[in-house]
Formats: C-alpha cells, sequence, structure tokens
C-alpha cells in the first residue's frame, strides 16, 4: 500500500510539472481535476483507509474536485469566450526550471519543518511543490480564468498537507476548505463572466488600466 | 636547484642578448628559441626527479629588499605545475621560429626578449618561497607578457586588449599584496613557510582576497573580461604560452594558500564550486557564438579553468564534510586536468597560428577547405580538438574521468554532498556537450568542407618549425592519454605536497585501477580502429571508389557560401541561451521580387564587459577627469605641490 | 570461465543486434496495415553494400573515410564494457558508464565532422541539429546513471544491474520508474526515433540522423548502419537491464530472459514511432530537458531516504 501511496505522490508531483509548462487551458484544467482526484485517493492509501466513511468521504471529494470544479471552469470558459491558448510568460525550460527548484526547495523545507512522519516519503515537499505551482500558474499566466485554476491547484497542495498532519481526523479541516473553495470557485466564476461582460476579456495584463492612481504630471490644476 | 638557477640564468640571459639584436632578425630568432628550448630541457631534469622521487629543495638567499629574501622552494607540487611550462615553452620557442618570421619591421629581439623573460618570471613564481619574489616575478610576468599581447600594436583592437590586460593585471596584483600583507600581518617574516591562518573574518577576508587576485589571472567568470581580448590579440605561439601556464599560476597561487589557510569553511568550497560551475556553463556558451577561432580558443580556455575549479571546490567541501575519497580524487582530477589542458590548449592555439599565418585571418565564416592545403595541420588540430572535448583515448578525458568519478562516488554521502555531486554532474556533462559543439564548429568550420573566400582557397601550408612544434604537442597528447596510469605517481605526490599525505594514499587508492582498466581499454579501441580499417580495406580491395561533387538535391550552382557557417552551426543552440549571450543580428532587407545582394551579420558581444565593468570604467573615468585641473602643466605649479607637501610633512613631524 | 561467457555474450549481441530494427520495422508496418520489411532485411543490406563501390565527394578528405570506422569501433568498445542480461562484458570497473558515455561522445564527433567534411548545407543542418540535442541529452543521461548508481550503491554498470532486485523495485520504485522513462526518452532521441527524428524519411526538414550520413555509400554506410544497430541495442540494453530485476542465478535463463525483453522493448519503439508523430525541432530540447527532470527528480527521491 505505501508503494502505491508514493506512487501517487510521485504522479502529483509529475503533474505539477506538466503543469507548469503546459499552454492549453482545457489541458490545464483536466489536469487539476486529475490531480485533485489522485489526492483525494490518497487516504485510502493509508492504515485502515477502507473504512466506510473514508470511502465516502474520499468519493466526496473526488466528485468535487473531478466534475464539479472542472465543469465550472470550463462553463466560465465557455460563457467568456476564452481562447485556449495560455502559454507561461517566462518560458518552457525557465517554468519547468522553478517547479524542479520549488520541489528540492521544499524536500528540503521538510526535512527542517518540526512535522510528524508519516508513513509515506515526500508527502510534505509534493505538498509545498503543489502549493508553489499554483502560485506559479497564477503568476505567470496571462488569464484570470488560469489564477482561478491556480487557486484550485494550491488547494490541492494543502489538502495534501492536511493529510500529511491529521491522520485521524481530516473531516472538519477538510469540510471548512471545500466549502471555501466552492464558494471561492463560484463566486469567481461569476466575476469572470461580468468582467469579460464589461471589457470584453480577460487578460489582467490590461487590466491594469483598472487603477485610478494617477501620476502628479498628468493631474492638472 | 641548481638545474632550475641554471636555465632561468639562460633565460634570462638570452632574453638580454636577443634584445639587443633587433636588427638580425636570424640571430635574433637563433638566440631567443635556442635560449628558451635550452633552458626547458636543462629544466625539465630537476622536476622529473622531484616528480617520481618526491624531495623539497630549497634555496635561500639574503636580498636586502625589507621584509623579502631570495627563497626559492621546489617540492613536488612546484614540479607538477612547471612541466607544461617547460614543455610548452620549448615547444612555442620552436613554433615562434617560424611564426613570427614574416615581419620584416618588427622587433624581433624585443619579442624574443619578452618571451624568454615571461618564462623565467613564471618559473619564479612557480618557485618562490617567499611573498615579495612572488610578487615581483608575477608583475614581471603581467608585464612582459603585455609587451608580447602589444605587438601588433598597428592595431587598434590590440591596443585595446593590451590595455584591458594590463588594468586587469594591476587590478589582481593589488588584491594579492593587500592579501599578502592580511597573511603576512600575523607572522614576522613574508615567507611562504611562516605564514599560519588568521583568525576568524580575517581568513575570509583573506580567501575572498586571493580568490579575487588569482581569479582574475586564471580566468574565472566574471574576471575574464581579460581574457577574450588579450588572448586572441597576443602571436599565436604566445597564446599558447599565456592559455596553457600563464592562466594555471593563478590555480597555482590559490592552492598554496588554501594550504596556509586550512582548516576550511564549508562555504569556500561551495563559492568555489559555484564559480566553477558558471564559468564552465558560461564559458562554453560563450565560445559557441564566437566566429573568430582564437576568440573561441580563449572562451574554451576559460570553460576548462572552470572545470578546474569546479573540480577544487567539490575537494574543498568534501575535505570539510570529512569525504575523503572525493576530495583525493576530485583534486587529483583538478591537477591532471591543469597538465592535459596546458598540452592541448597549446596545441590548438598553435593550429590557430597556421591558420592565421597561412590564411592571413582567423574569421571561420571566411575560412573552409583548409585541409587540402595544410593537411598535416588538420591532423592535429582535430586530434587537440578531441582532447579538448575530453573524448577517450585522447589525454583530456582522464581528468574529467576522475573528477566524475568522485562526484559519482559522493552520492551517497550526506545531502549537502549530494546536491554539489547533483549540480557538479549537470555543469560538467552539459559543459562537455557543448564543448563538443564549440570544436565541432571549430575543426568543421575551418578546415573541413570548400573555402569560403579566396584568402583560404590560396592559403600556405606552414613552415617545418611550426609543424615540428605542434607535433611534439599532439604527441604528447596521445602519449598522456594511453599512459594516464604513469602520471598517477606523479599527481599522488603533488597532491601530498598541496594537500597532506592522506590524499595521496586516497588518491593512489582510488584512481589506479580504474586508470589502469582505461588504459586497456584504450587500446582495445585503437585495435578495433585498426581492424575496422582493414576489413574496410578487404572490402575495397580491387576496386576504384568513384568521386563526385557533394550531393546537392540537383541545384544547378552550389557556392561555398552555401555551406553551414559559424554562426548557422551554433543557431539552435545559441538562440536557446540568447538572454545570456544578448547577441545581436543585422538582417538584411529584402524588398521586392528581385532583391540584389544583401548581408547578415551576427555579433555576441561579451555580455559581461558591456554590462558589468564598462558602466563602472566609465563612472571612474568621469571621477578621475575632474581632478584633471590638477594637471595643467605648468612647472611652476608642480615645484609649488612639492614644497606644500614638504611643508605638510615638517608641521605634522613637529 | 572468465573469458568464454563474456566472448559468448559479446558475439551473441553482434550478430543479434540487427534483429532489433527488423522487429521495430515490422510492428510500424502492422500498425500501418502493411506487411513489411522482412525480419533480416538489416543483414542483406550490409552484405549488399559491403560489396558496393563508394563514391566519395571531391570536397571530403580522410575525416569523411575515418568518420564511420572511428564510430563504429566507438560503440563496439562501447559494447564489450556493457553487462548482458547483468553479467559483465570484458571489462567492469568503477566508472565504467562514464567511459561508455564518452565513447558514445566520440562517435558523434567523428560523425559530425565527417559530415561537415562534405560541404553541404543538409550536412550542416543535420550536424548542427545533432550537436544542440548532445547538450540536452547528455547531462539526462548521465543523471539517469547517477540516480541508478545511488539507488544500487554501486559505481560499475554490472554491479549496478547485479544489485537490482524486486526488492529494491518496491523500495526505490519511483526513482527506478523516472529513470527508466528517462532512458527510454533517451533512446529515442540518440537513435533517431520518432518522436525526435524520423528514420525513414531523407527530407531535410526532419533529418537530423539520417541526414548526417547522406553523402556515405557502400562499406562506409554498411559500417553507419550497422553501428546504428549497436548503438540501439546498447541503450536497450541499459533499459531491459533496469527493467529485468530477476536473477535466477542460471545464465542461460537469465539470458534468455533478457533477449525477450530486447525483442518486447523493440516492439514498444515500433509501438510509440506509430503513435506518435514527430515533434516540432523547437519542442526536441523541451522533451529532453523533460527527460533531464526525470532524471533529477529520480535522484531527489533517492536522496530523502
Amino acid at each position: 500500500m505505501n508503494t502505491f501511496a508514493e506512487l501517487i505522490i510521485v504522479f502529483i508531483i509529475l503533474l505539477n510539472l506538466v503543469l507548469a509548462v503546459s499552454g492549453s487551458l482545457s489541458v490545464c484544467i483536466r489536469l487539476a481535476a486529475i490531480q485533485g482526484v489522485a489526492a483525494g485517493l490518497l487516504p485510502l492509501m493509508a492504515v485502515g483507509g477502507m473504512r466506510g466513511r473514508a470511502m465516502a468521504f474520499a468519493g466526496f471529494i473526488i466528485l468535487l474536485k473531478g466534475v464539479v470544479f472542472p465543469w465550472l471552469m470550463f462553463r466560465a470558459r465557455e460563457k467568456t469566450g476564452a481562447r485556449r491558448d495560455v502559454d507561461p510568460l517566462i518560458g518552457y525550460p525557465a517554468s519547468i526550471m522553478l517547479c524542479l527548484g520549488a520541489f528540492a526547495a521544499s524536500s528540503w523545507l521538510g526535512s527542517r519543518l518540526p512535522l510528524p512522519h508519516s508513513g509515506v516519503a515526500f508527502i510534505i515537499p509534493a505538498s509545498l511543490a503543489t502549493i508553489f505551482t499554483g502560485f506559479l500558474l497564477i503568476t505567470t499566466r496571462a488569464k484570470a480564468i488560469t489564477q482561478v485554476l491556480g487557486y484550485l491547484v494550491i488547494e490541492n497542495g494543502i489538502y495534501i498537507f492536511g493529510l500529511a498532519l491529521f491522520v485521524e481526523q481530516p473531516l472538519m479541516v477538510e469540510l471548512a476548505i471545500l466549502l471555501d473553495v466552492f464558494v471561492a470557485v463560484f463566486v469567481m466564476g461569476i466575476a469572470i463572466f461580468q468582467i469579460s461582460r464589461e471589457f470584453d476579456h480577460i487578460d489582467t495584463d490590461q487590466m491594469a488600466e483598472l487603477t485610478d492612481w494617477h501620476r502628479p504630471e498628468d493631474a492638472k490644476w | 636547484m641548481l638545474f632550475l638557477l641554471l636555465s632561468l640564468l639562460i633565460l634570462c640571459f638570452s632574453a638580454l642578448l636577443t634584445f639587443f639584436c633587433n636588427a638580425r632578425q636570424a640571430r635574433a630568432n637563433f638566440i631567443g628559441a635556442s635560449g628558451a628550448v635550452v633552458a626547458s630541457v636543462v629544466g625539465l631534469i630537476p622536476i622529473v626527479k622531484t616528480l617520481f622521487r618526491p624531495a623539497a629543495e630549497t634555496l635561500s638567499l639574503p636580498w636586502p629588499v625589507p621584509m623579502a629574501s631570495f627563497s626559492l622552494a621546489l617540492d613536488p607540487l612546484s614540479a607538477f605545475f612547471l612541466l607544461p611550462v617547460f614543455i610548452l615553452t620549448a615547444a612555442a620557442a620552436i613554433y615562434g621560429v617560424d611564426y613570427l618570421n614574416a615581419d620584416g619591421k618588427k622587433p624581433l629581439g624585443s619579442a624574443w626578449a619578452a618571451f624568454n623573460l615571461l618564462s623565467a618570471s613564471m618559473v619564479t613564481v612557480f618557485l618562490a618561497a617567499n611573498a615579495v619574489l612572488f610578487l615581483l616575478a608575477w608583475e614581471v610576468m603581467a608585464v612582459s607578457s603585455f609587451f608580447l599581447v602589444i605587438y601588433d600594436h598597428e592595431k587598434a583592437q590590440v591596443r585595446r586588449a593590451a590595455y584591458i590586460y594590463l588594468v586587469a593585471g594591476a587590478v589582481g596584483a593589488l588584491a594579492l599584496m593587500f592579501a599578502f600583507c592580511l597573511l603576512g600581518a600575523q607572522s614576522a617574516a613574508l615567507d611562504f613557510a611562516s605564514f599560519k591562518r588568521p583568525e576568524g573574518p580575517l581568513a575570509a577576508a583573506c580567501f575572498l582576497a586571493f580568490l579575487l587576485g588569482f581569479g582574475l589571472k586564471a580566468g574565472i567568470i566574471p574576471l575574464h573580461v581579460w581574457l577574450p581580448e588579450a588572448h586572441p590579440a597576443a602571436p599565436s605561439h604566445v597564446s599558447a604560452v599565456m592559455s596553457g601556464v600563464m592562466i594555471k599560476t593563478g590555480i597555482y597561487g590559490l592552492i598554496r594558500v588554501l594550504g596556509v589557510l586550512s582548516p576550511w569553511e564549508p562555504w569556500w568550497g561551495w563559492t568555489l564550486i559555484m564559480a566553477g560551475i558558471v564559468s564552465c556553463l558560461l564559458g562554453a556558451v560563450f565560445a559557441l557564438a564566437q566566429h573568430d577561432l582564437k576568440r573561441l580558443l580563449a572562451y574554451s580556455s576559460i570553460e576548462n579553468i572552470g572545470i578546474i575549479i569546479l573540480a577544487l571546490g567539490l575537494g574543498m567541501l568534501g575535505r570539510t564534510m570529512g569525504m575523503d575519497q572525493l576530495s583525493a580524487l576530485a583534486f587529483g582530477g583538478a591537477l591532471l586536468h591543469i597538465v592535459n589542458h596546458a598540452l592541448f590548449k597549446g596545441l590548438l592555439f598553435m593550429g590557430a597560428g597556421a591558420v592565421l599565418h597561412g590564411a592571413g585571418t582567423a574569421e571561420m565564416e571566411a575560412l573552409g577547405g583548409l585541409a587540402k592545403r595544410m593537411p598535416r595541420v588538420t591532423f592535429i588540430f582535430v586530434l587537440g580538438a578531441a582532447a579538448a572535448c575530453a573524448l577517450p583515448p585522447l589525454n583530456g578525458f582522464a581528468g574529467e574521468f576522475l573528477i566524475y568519478l568522485g562526484a559519482f562516488g559522493a552520492l551517497n554521502g550526506p545531502t549537502n554532498i549530494v546536491l554539489a555531486a547533483l549540480l557538479a554532474l549537470t555543469a560538467l556533462s552539459a559543459a562537455g556537450a557543448l564543448a563538443l559543439a564549440v570544436f565541432a564548429k571549430a575543426a568543421g568550420m575551418v578546415f573541413l568542407g570548400e573555402p569560403r573566400t579566396s584568402a583560404a582557397a590560396n592559403a600556405h601550408n606552414s613552415g617545418p618549425m611550426m609543424t615540428a612544434a605542434m607535433t611534439l604537442l599532439g604527441g604528447a597528447c596521445v602519449l598522456s592519454g594511453f599512459a594516464a596510469p604513469l602520471l598517477i605517481l606523479p599527481v599522488s605526490t603533488a597532491l601530498g605536497a598541496g594537500f597532506g599525505l592522506r590524499t595521496t594514499l586516497d588518491f593512489s587508492g582510488g584512481a589506479a585501477t580504474p586508470l589502469i582498466y582505461l588504459s586497456a581499454a584504450f587500446l582495445a579501441l585503437a585495435a578495433i580502429v585498426w581492424i575496422l580499417a582493414e576489413i574496410r580495406r578487404f572490402f575495397l580491395a580491387g576496386r576504384e571508389p568513384a568521386s563526385g561533387p557533394t550531393w546537392d538535391c540537383g541545384y544547378a550552382a552550389p557556392t561555398a557560401r552555401m555551406q553551414y557557417g559559424a554562426s548557422s552551426f551554433s543557431r539552435p543552440l545559441t538562440d536557446f541561451f540568447q538572454p545570456l549571450l544578448r547577441k545581436t543580428l543585422n538582417m538584411p532587407v529584402i524588398a521586392g521580387y528581385f532583391p540584389g545582394k544583401a548581408s547578415f551579420s551576427s555579433e555576441a558581444r561579451s555580455v559581461v564587459f558591456e554590462h558589468v565593468y564598462a558602466p563602472v570604467f566609465v563612472r571612474l573615468r568621469g571621477l578621475a577627469y575632474r581632478f584633471s585641473w590638477l594637471q595643467h602643466g605648468r612647472l611652476q605649479f608642480y615645484i609649488l605641490y612639492i614644497v606644500a607637501a614638504l611643508m605638510a610633512l615638517l608641521l605634522w613631524k613637529l | 570461465m572468465e573469458i568464454i561467457k563474456p566472448l559468448l555474450q559479446y558475439l551473441a549481441v553482434l550478430v543479434l543486434s540487427p534483429l532489433l530494427l527488423g522487429i521495430i520495422n515490422r510492428v510500424k508496418a502492422f500498425f500501418a496495415g502493411r506487411r513489411g520489411q522482412p525480419l533480416l532485411q538489416l543483414y542483406f543490406d550490409l552484405y549488399k553494400l559491403s560489396y558496393k563501390t563508394p563514391v566519395y565527394s571531391r570536397t571530403t578528405t580522410w575525416l569523411f573515410r575515418a568518420g564511420p570506422i572511428i564510430g563504429l569501433s566507438a560503440i563496439l568498445c562501447a559494447l564489450a564494457a556493457l553487462p548482458f542480461a547483468g553479467r559483465p562484458g570484458f571489462l567492469a570497473f568503477d566508472g565504467d558508464f562514464i567511459f561508455l558515455i564518452y565513447l558514445l561522445a566520440l562517435g558523434r564527433f567523428f560523425t559530425v565532422l565527417a559530415a561537415l567534411d562534405t560541404g553541404s548545407s543538409f550536412e550542416g543542418m543535420g550536424a548542427s541539429r545533432e550537436v544542440q540535442f548532445a547538450v540536452f541529452a547528455e547531462p539526462a543521461f548521465f543523471l539517469a546513471l547517477a540516480a541508478l548508481s545511488k539507488a544500487t550503491g554501486k559505481q560499475s554498470l554490472a554491479d549496478m544491474f547485479l544489485a537490482l532486485e524486486p526488492a529494491s523495485w518496491q523500495a526505490a520504485a519511483p526513482a527506478l520508474l523516472l529513470l527508466t522513462a528517462a532512458l527510454f526518452i533517451l533512446l529515442l532521441a540518440e537513435n533517431s526515433r520518432v518522436p525526435v527524428d524520423d528514420p525513414n524519411t531523407h527530407l531535410e526538414l526532419t533529418m537530423v540522423h539520417e541526414v548526417m550520413v547522406l553523402d556515405h555509400s557502400g562499406p562506409d554506410l554498411a559500417y553507419i548502419l550497422y553501428g546504428a544497430a549497436l548503438k540501439l541495442w546498447f541503450f536497450g540494453a541499459l533499459i531491459a537491464s533496469s527493467v529485468l530485476p530477476r536473477h535466477s542465478g542460471s545464465w542461460f535463463y537469465d539470458g534468455a530472459a533478457f533477449l525477450g525483453m530486447m525483442a518486447v522493448l523493440a516492439g514498444a519503439i515500433g509501438a510509440v514511432e506509430s503513435i506518435m508523430g514527430r515533434l516540432r525541432l523547437i519542442k526536441v530540447p523541451y522533451l529532453l530537458m523533460g527527460a533531464l527532470v526525470f532524471s533529477i527528480l529520480a535522484l531527489l527521491f533517492q536522496t530523502g531516504r
């Protein structure tokens, strides 16, 4: 069982790498969904994981992350008519090296933090790396919808981190986080729709115009 | 020791003699070259003896200069570094006889005087056991090489390169003086034997100052900016000596002071590792973007220095973490690579000189097809290029092999070391593959294919002396490749002198078996090549191969300019590394349906120089101009300054 | 006994390696609905080429004639040191894999020089791409072997493969999977398989390796084709030895299992070639960087233990 859990962790890390470099929006959404499903399967691999309550919970998570969130994202994408490409602003080599460096740094960090040792190796580094990949997605893509995606990936990471810490009762913690995320995605979906309706695009680059700080020389006295 | 003193005397004496022979070129050639060759042979005798039968000899004469003594010490480490000095000096001297001969108007006597003086000062640097003597020899080395670099002073580019070289040398010497003063402040005299490690932060300051001074001479990025300017500007036999041995004086100095500054901090090893990684990767990338052959070879020297520094850093880190096997193999690999690099880089620069001498240009975009005009030079250059890529069975492989072996062995150690080994392995392998691209480009564009200009088509072959010198070095490359186990003993004794006895034992234990197996494998490789050649001859027996033009896909009029050129060959890689290279392209403007002639050029200027040093120097010059009002040329005011200074001193003393 | 078994192994490799290309071509033909070339086609080609009179371009020099010889001898020497079914070859010493990788680089160097010797833009194009791919492939190769060395704690290829057991797969599964994937990508890159290069066409847009040997003919071309088959065996043997950790102790059964695994691997290569299309040239370095990242990850996964 431990081996399978490790393989799932490796799979999650590889998904992070592909997310960091992928330039297609639908691929990114699907990858984030697969990552969520894999994260949901993890607690089943733990010791004594096949109990009824855990299975129901895992099923719920998988449904939410694997079906509901992608459906919401795809719907937002259609409504806003977003283009397909979300190439990283910093290029392929830089993205992949950053993601790899993040994993190395997370491994180092994980060995330094005073955390309880779980049976599965690399679960802390994987979670921190996933959180970092989410941040990478938010900062290196130009579309607003990928920022929501980044937030989802961060949530995957936090979930895995929580798994590592709370082996027995992740339920309450997880439900709280999930509710947060659900509301956020829902609200963000509506917000994106409204933004796109107002401005005809959801390019965050061009939304810098929204600021109303003017330079002193522009001010008319 | 007596022999070494004798060789020093021969060098200085022949320098003096040739200085007065400017008018008689043949005589200057003869005296200068024979002085260098005889001195080298004389000097090699005690060197070889010390390397195979380790002993330390010292010689100390009093000297009226304060805090100085004329003390020379020959221990196996100095002997190891002196080995390539003498070999290259002799080879370069033989080469220089034919190379410098074409000029009727140049002061040959002064050039030979400077050359012999350079060799004498290098020998003194490696033998010096007193800081003042060391610095004096260091400065003589810098000044004599300056006079050699500026040999072609009619060209503005050469003058600029020599000026940059002079400034870099001055900054380095300043850093060294500061560092030696720091070391000497603890002890009474400035003798190497009496140096002790300073306390606490002073040791770190010492290390950094020495790294700055010796790094400037060795050519570690970002202190390398003088190297790609000075080495191409100098005459080729001087470039061979400079690239082969002069930059190694920096490495030698670093090893000596590290011996004084032990025990080391871990961050010192990490600094050297990072400097080595940056140097080897960036050196190779910059080399790839060059289209002047000698500049490409200069950057390749920077890359190899990076490999040596990386190995030194790995060894230092291994020693501080208690991994003795790693440190022995890394240090040993560095030392071995120092000698091997001297041999093949000297060879390559001599080949570039033959090209420059024969075709009149070293610009790769204008060359090509020289293999038919100078076949022997081509063969030796390809041999040197293969050695530079660290390809078996030639000599460049052994040093890098030991460094790799050390890094692989270190993978089982603590996490710090594994990380260092991981970085080192990635950098070494990437730099090796980049070097392969660099040298395939150098050898291919210059010697192979069709000549791109008439200069290349009408190139003349090099003279007998030049070819003899190159054959000597080529033979040395092949020999030290196949007979690498013979060098284990000298390297271990040198390691013992430089790093302690434990390193000697670890090195002999760890390196002997693989190197012996490697030699056996090299012999097997040579045998297989011979067998395959015979089989091919058997298949072709009785049949005459047909000849025709290169297949051109039916194109009616192929020209030599349609071949892949230097910049197009490296274009995929230089495009990938564009953020580092910042190369500029001058694209042709093609308008209309039947455009006429157009031209394209690309240039990769020195990024570090343009963006780091040039702004600083411009600021400094602006600052200095503020004080130019002090230099007005009026004698009365100068006398007034002197009087004012005297009055101030008088008042201060009262 | 030390000479007989390595000699038999070596001879088996020399005789059987052209069969791999035959299997690959047959699998590709099967996917395309064709019948395909005979399995032994390469043997017939080698025989035919050996007795053809070569045509040499007037631009070429001794390097053009020496290139194929040196390339083939490099891979022949490398195979002498390669383990067969986990058993050592003629040579086995600490750090032998470093020597093997550099032997491949020797072959590459002289192939590139022979290509530049013709003075043709086609060969120059292929040479330029070949050296570019090597810059990304070599670190990946070194680091994959570094991960293997760390997983098994040994520094000689034969020792590494001998130390691989089913238990080590269980203990170090992620690292071994990742480095096998990296080695597979490297196999595709170094042997000019789709998706890195197309071994079948001779259009300059798709060529990397095929175009470098465009002007060779006769026995030289025979050497090159045979060398390519041996190189494919080299990389295949590395992957097969990593994947097959079972050492039953009998030389015969291990050898048979190893040969079977090589045939399966050849089939897998054929399948991959048929399913995937060739990547755009700009993306090939990215693929190789992916292999590098796999190797680094494999090494990092081993470090945490």
